[in-house]
């Protein structure tokens, strides 16, 4: 089986952009990775295509050039570029196309995420009574685990202020006011310990890939991103996941995000050990710090230290969220991920500029996780 | 003039609660795996069966993590009032059982503590215009209880 590499990323910036439609974001993201790859749209044989709010988001074609390519729509909520990218990236391991294109584009309107619990699965009675609140269960989750692993609320506002931070240094992130420890622990309580700024915010933006198989590449590019492997896992019984009336008694199952990672580094025959550079779900602060562990990026608890010697800032040990991650460019989800995997190509080719982060970096790590419990990771290495 | 109360939802909690039927939460049990599972599910997500009967859960338990609600949740689906007041939430662990989301009677975070015991009760999370008050569960902390 061949092996299928990124040959170029294109981003359009995220945040606010009153009267341009999220399928113009698309296309120009799709413009900026056809162009960092050197190839045009008509050469692009097949791809995958995730949005929330756009229902039928292939009609992008029609922007970019209606060449019949196959061009199929996915969506697995904040998880949707995991899978954008993992079925592309088939296509090309399996033969079906020597060229192909991941494309994530979403436009939100302001405030919490709020829809209907039917669509969910779950009873009215749940939502009016005002249960259905999926920031309900980030401040619970982490309210559990600072009492359980003794992480406290200053080290919650050290991982904002270095994701406010990052994005200052970033011309393409959305909230780029740095914020410090004391300005983030004096704004509101949202869902305690959860303060306004420690929250990420729903945005519009797009972004899109392009993937080739490896022993192509040297047509394209000097310096392609492999994809060394993607898993997507859904909730299993007895994990505490997002958007649950109840769930059961007893030992407390792995999160989704621990499943997915474990498979991804065993398809990789990467460690944890080997990131160099980590881009992790951060729908609120203490997210991020959870999901460090659940990465098997350290151990429980051991947050609280290495978050306060600065070893997830752009020049500590292990940098994390380098282009500001979801705090500092807020979550258009059917891009979000791909964001990621952008920032990932660009500090492994050397090219992230002010936020580079040092040395010769070989493995990038992604992973996502949301309602209704399913997380996707991504190993990408040089 | 007493004022009317009605339960947010059939079949959620044992309504109207009495001296002969005390206030517990109607769950259900799988006939062929016993799990327990909250709001009744005629389905099992453990071992897929199809088969279930009802289970009255226990009215007392611990709780295992919370949260506030310190803004008005987006409506709909919220129907509070409009007149908002901030609320928390939890899940109690109901011992051999489940754990269970519910909003928490105690809405200030400092006076809530993890492994705390609490006990369930009803409260009006709403009232409708013509004074109706839509009932639905809670938990409060055991502590609060008159001896």
């Amino acid at each position: 089986m061949t092996e299928a590499v990124i040959i170029g990323v294109g981003l359009h910036p995220f945040g606010r952009f009153p009267g341009k439609p999220a399928l113009d974001m698309g296309a120009d993201a799709v413009r900026l990775a056809l162009a960092d790859a050197g190839v045009n749209w008509p050469q692009i044989q097949g791809g995958y295509i995730g949005s929330y709010e756009v229902a039928n988001p292939d009609a992008i074609v029609a922007r970019l050039g209606l060449t019949g390519v196959p061009l199929r729509g996915v969506f697995n909520g904040c998880a949707t570029a995991g899978t954008s990218v993992a079925l592309a990236a088939r296509a090309i391991e399996t033969g079906e196309h020597d060229l192909a294109i991941a494309i994530g584009l979403d436009k939100h309107p302001r405030g919490a995420f709020a829809a209907d619990p039917s669509v969910a699965g779950i009873p009215s009675w749940y939502g009016q009574t005002g249960l259905f609140l999926t920031t309900h269960f980030f401040g619970m989750k982490i309210n559990r685990y600072m009492h359980d692993h003794g992480i406290s609320h200053e080290t919650l506002a050290r991982v904002a202020a270095k994701n406010f931070g990052n994005a200052a240094r970033n011309e393409k992130a959305w909230r780029r006011t740095p914020l410090s420890v004391a300005e983030i622990l004096a704004s509101p309580v949202l869902n305690h310990p959860l303060r306004q700024y420690m929250y990420c915010g729903p945005d519009e933006g797009a972004a899109a890939l392009v993937l080739c198989r490896a022993d192509q590449a040297h047509k394209y590019t000097g310096k392609p991103v492999r994809i060394r492997s993607t898993a997507l896992r859904s909730r299993r019984l007895g994990a505490f996941e997002v958007q649950s009336p109840s769930f059961p008694v007893g030992e407390v199952v792995a999160s989704p995000t621990v499943d997915a990672s474990r498979e991804a580094y065993e398809r990789a025959g990467i460690g944890p050990e080997d990131v160099d550079v980590a881009q992790l779900q951060d729908t609120d602060a203490g997210s991020e710090v959870i999901h460090m562990a659940e990465n098997g990026l350290c151990k429980d608890g051991e947050q609280e230290r290495l978050i306060a010697e600065g070893a997830t800032e752009i020049g500590g040990r292990l940098p994390v969220n380098t282009d500001g991650g979801l705090l500092g460019n807020g979550e258009p989800i059917g891009a979000s991920g791909l964001r990621q995997i952008h920032e990932i190509v660009l500090q492994l080719r050397g090219t992230a500029g002010d936020r580079q982060i040092p040395g010769t970096p070989h493995v990038g790590y992604t992973h996502l996780y949301g309602a209704p419990g399913v997380s996707a990771v991504t190993i990408l290495s040089t | 003039m007493t004022t009317t109360q009605v339960p947010v939802a059939e079949g959620l909690f044992t309504w109207p609660p009495d001296e002969s039927t005390p206030l517990r939460l109607i769950g259900s049990e799988c006939t062929a795996c016993g799990l327990v599972s909250f709001p009744a599910a005629s389905d099992c997500v453990r071992c897929a069966s199809t088969e279930s009967k009802e289970r009255l859960l226990a009215d007392r338990g611990t709780l295992w993590t919370y949260t506030t609600q310190d803004f008005r949740p987006p409506s709909p689906p919220y129907d509070g009032p409009e007149a908002f007041e901030p609320y928390a939430v939890g899940y109690i662990e109901l011992p051999g059982e489940l754990l269970v989301e519910a909003r928490l009677t105690q809405p200030d975070p400092d006076k809530l503590r993890i492994g705390q015991d609490m006990r369930l009760t009803l409260v009006p999370y709403t009232v409708r215009d013509d004074g109706t008050e839509v009932m639905t569960f809670a938990f409060a902390p055991a502590e609060e209880e008159t001896p």
